[in-house]
């Protein structure tokens, strides 16, 4: 039987919960079946909202799947049933979600991706705090670390990506009406996440990706690739070596390696070192953060190695130097009464060796205050 | 932030967006920004006009396209309007009867064009001015090809010529932008030749998305800065990339200043150069410097010239001061004098840069 061909994947991008994301997929969705095409919807978050619920009505919605999870009920997507289904358009409402255990897939993307590789066409919706390389910017404008994160490739696959642009006043206004959540709840959210201030750089940060995204694809499109094969020819083009280390800010500078690698459309490696021989040597506690790290990066499709030496800085610019690396990614390490001291200087040691290359050492974003934690 | 939480509540917040949706501050403009015509502007925008009516307000529409499809007709069925009036062999929003009837809302589609003459305002921008001098709050499309300042970019990529435009500032002066960013899509089976010509036409629709995006995120960034200005909030966002890049006579400037300017341009953000002036520069220091910043000019850098008694100081706090996101040193930042009264600037940089990128370049 022939591979079918890749569905295309759309996703309707937006900075805040009720600026009609869903509502516009829903409403392409429409059109789409008024023109002849196959659409079901195979997962819809209506949170109650009148305007979206009526949307749906003459659309096939392929039920959800029943989940027990320590003795609660929950619903997911049942990709399963699309799949039978197979309908030409499917409509997957927010992309980043992370489905309940015993669920098959952990991810919904996860689930998109087999949709797409049945030859599925997929309608999608996110918000923009929700891309990983963007964690460390939204935490400094919200004051939140959002865990639910999808990683950046898993958006620039998409074949597009759509900007739902809605005012941060008239998302406020709409709040206080009751539109996007129940009355109580909205009064929460405006104290917490929907701020005027916090809106507004978060739309900005939207409409900035959004830009970017466009950006790529139209020069994908028109013959950037042979720009670039005549860069990488000139060997202008760069390569970004990353260091690991258990140091906690090393996961800020993987996720800007990995951004700026993108816009640079650059190679990226990650790399740690450990010490040679005895490997007892090192903390166990190091050890599984140095791990973690690695797969943070591999997470990201950011290649990885492993290297042996006792001396970290000369085994990293020696390896940078080996593989022609242009710029070396380090994280700054955090300000501690204790320890920092070898951070601090493993950073100077390898400012101060590698002197034929740019060298980023890269902060922590410093959080606006009322820190919290989100999913 | 956590200011700005104390000063605002939600029911400031209900009161102030009540207040603007009532047209009650004088001048209130709304733009809504389109890439294309066809793109659904239109539509989104007089739907908008519909929903505000069905909620009670008095929405009047001034000015609609020449020629609508069906749906926005059919809602303009629902809604007043009050008719562009004919002057000569042109036609002009009727101001004089808009004010009169002093709508809380009126909806203008379509911002760019010119009056014919004779009438009091050549561009109907200036009627919009006029509109909200009077207390009326303006909702206004303008598609992103006729931006005055963006309309050679726009004509290299779309091949056509626009006459009539509206100034950038007039823009930026809105007090709340929307872009209305609709799919660069046809759907449906295509031959061959029309696949090539559909991904043409594809390819420069998206290079007008792109340039409309980028236009609201910076009308957007202004608003923010305004806003936090007018908060006395120091707390910086970082929602735009701003790169600073640290020049001295010796730096390697231009591979710094090339790497900022890629780097900027990727992410469309900003680029600033700065110079710390020292008491003493020889001359040969003095035109060095020159040929740096003439290389910072041509890049389309912002230059900035700062004084102070310790460099690394007056960068941080320039730096600080700005939002800067990535800050770039050259290794040969190490004056003689300087090092040995300040010990390693860059070292110093790094240290001291909390919540930036300090990019240290090779000599």
């Amino acid at each position: 039987m022939p591979e079918p061909r890749r569905g295309r994947l759309k996703i309707f991008m937006g900075y805040a919960a009720g600026v009609g994301k869903t509502y516009q997929m829903l409403e392409e969705a429409r059109q789409l079946k008024k023109q002849g095409a196959d659409v079901v919807v195979g997962y819809f978050e209506p949170h109650g909202r009148k305007d979206t619920i009526a949307k749906t009505e003459g659309l096939e919605i392929v039920p959800r799947r029943v989940i027990d999870y320590r003795g609660s009920v929950f619903e997911e997507m049942d990709t399963a049933a699309i799949l039978a289904r197979d309908p030409q358009v499917c409509l997957v409402d927010e992309y980043p979600h992370t489905n309940v255990p015993g669920s098959g897939r952990v991810k919904r993307w996860e689930d998109v991706q087999a949709l797409l590789d049945a030859g599925v066409n997929v309608l999608t919706t996110m918000n923009i705090q929700h891309l990983e390389s963007l964690n460390d910017q939204v935490c400094q404008i919200t004051g939140v670390r959002v865990r639910e994160t999808v990683p950046d490739w898993v958006v620039q696959q998409a074949d597009e990506v759509v900007m739902v642009d809605l005012t941060p006043r008239a998302l406020l206004h709409r709040l206080e009406r009751g539109v996007v959540y129940s009355r109580e709840k909205a009064e929460r959210a405006i104290e917490n996440f929907f701020r005027e201030s916090t809106l507004v750089a978060l739309r900005e940060l939207a409409l900035r990706e959004t830009a970017y995204e466009v950006e790529r694809r139209s020069s994908d499109a028109d013959g950037a690739q042979g720009e670039r094969a005549i860069a990488r020819d000139a060997g202008k083009r760069h390569k970004i070596l990353v260091l690991v280390t258990a140091e906690p800010s090393t996961a800020v500078a993987i996720r800007r390696a990995r951004r700026v690698g993108d816009f640079l459309d650059a190679e990226c490696f990650a790399v740690a070192v450990e010490p040679a021989g005895d490997s007892t040597q090192a903390l166990e506690a190091d050890r599984v953060a140095i791990e973690k790290h690695l797969n943070f990066a591999r997470h990201l499709h950011i290649e990885t190695r492993v290297l042996a030496g006792n001396d970290v800085a000369a085994a990293l610019v020696d390896f940078a130097r080996r593989n022609q690396v242009t710029q070396i990614f380090l994280a700054n390490p955090r300000e501690r009464p204790w320890t920092s001291l070898f951070s601090r200087t493993l950073v100077e040691r390898i400012v101060g060796i590698a002197k034929d290359m740019q060298i980023v050492v890269v902060s922590e974003r410093q959080p606006a205050t009322g820190r919290r934690d989100s999913r | 932030m956590a200011r700005e939480m104390r000063r605002k509540t939600p029911e400031e917040y209900l009161r102030e967006a009540q207040a603007a949706e009532a047209g009650l501050r004088k001048g209130h403009l709304k733009i809504v920004l389109g890439y294309a015509s066809g793109a659904g502007k239109s539509f989104r925008m007089l739907d908008e006009a519909r929903r505000r009516r069905e909620r009670g307000q008095d929405v009047v529409v001034g000015a609609v396209q020449p020629s609508v499809p069906p749906e926005v007709a059919a809602l303009l069925e629902k809604l007043e309007v009050v008719p562009l009036k004919n002057v000569g062999s042109g036609v002009a929003i009727d101001v004089e009867t808009l004010i009169r009837r002093r709508p809380a809302v009126c909806f203008i589609d379509g911002l760019a064009y010119d009056n014919p003459p004779g009438l009091r305002n050549a561009t109907r921008w200036q009627d919009v001015k006029d509109l909200m001098e009077a207390g009326i709050k303006v909702i206004a499309s303008v598609n992103i090809q006729y931006v005055a300042e963006l309309r050679e970019r726009a004509e290299a990529i779309t091949g056509k010529r626009v006459k009539e435009t509206v100034p950038v500032s007039f823009i930026r002066s809105a007090d709340e932008i929307e872009v209305v960013d609709a799919p660069a899509e046809e759907p449906g089976e295509r031959s061959a030749e029309q696949e090539l010509d559909a991904s043409q036409r594809e390819q420069k629709l998206s290079r007008l998305r792109e340039l409309a995006l980028v236009l609201a995120a910076d009308v957007v960034d202004h608003q923010l800065s305004d806003y936090l200005e007018r908060h006395n909030i120091t707390q910086r966002f970082g929602a735009q990339e701003r790169i600073l890049v640290c020049l001295t006579p010796r730096s390697n400037a231009r591979e710094m200043i090339e790497t900022g300017r890629t780097i900027a341009g990727k992410f469309h953000g900003e680029l600033i150069v700065a110079y710390v002036s020292q008491a003493q520069v020889s001359p040969h220091d003095q035109a060095a410097l020159e040929e740096r910043l003439a290389i910072a000019r041509e890049a389309g850098a912002r230059i900035e010239i700062l004084d102070g008694e310790d460099p690394v100081e007056s960068i941080l706090e320039f730096a600080r001061s700005q939002g800067i996101t990535q800050l770039f040193i050259g290794h040969s930042q190490r004056l003689g004098l300087w090092s040995r009264l300040w010990g390693n600037p860059v070292e110093k940089l790094i240290r001291r840069s909390p919540g930036m990128d300090v990019r240290v370049f090779p000599q």
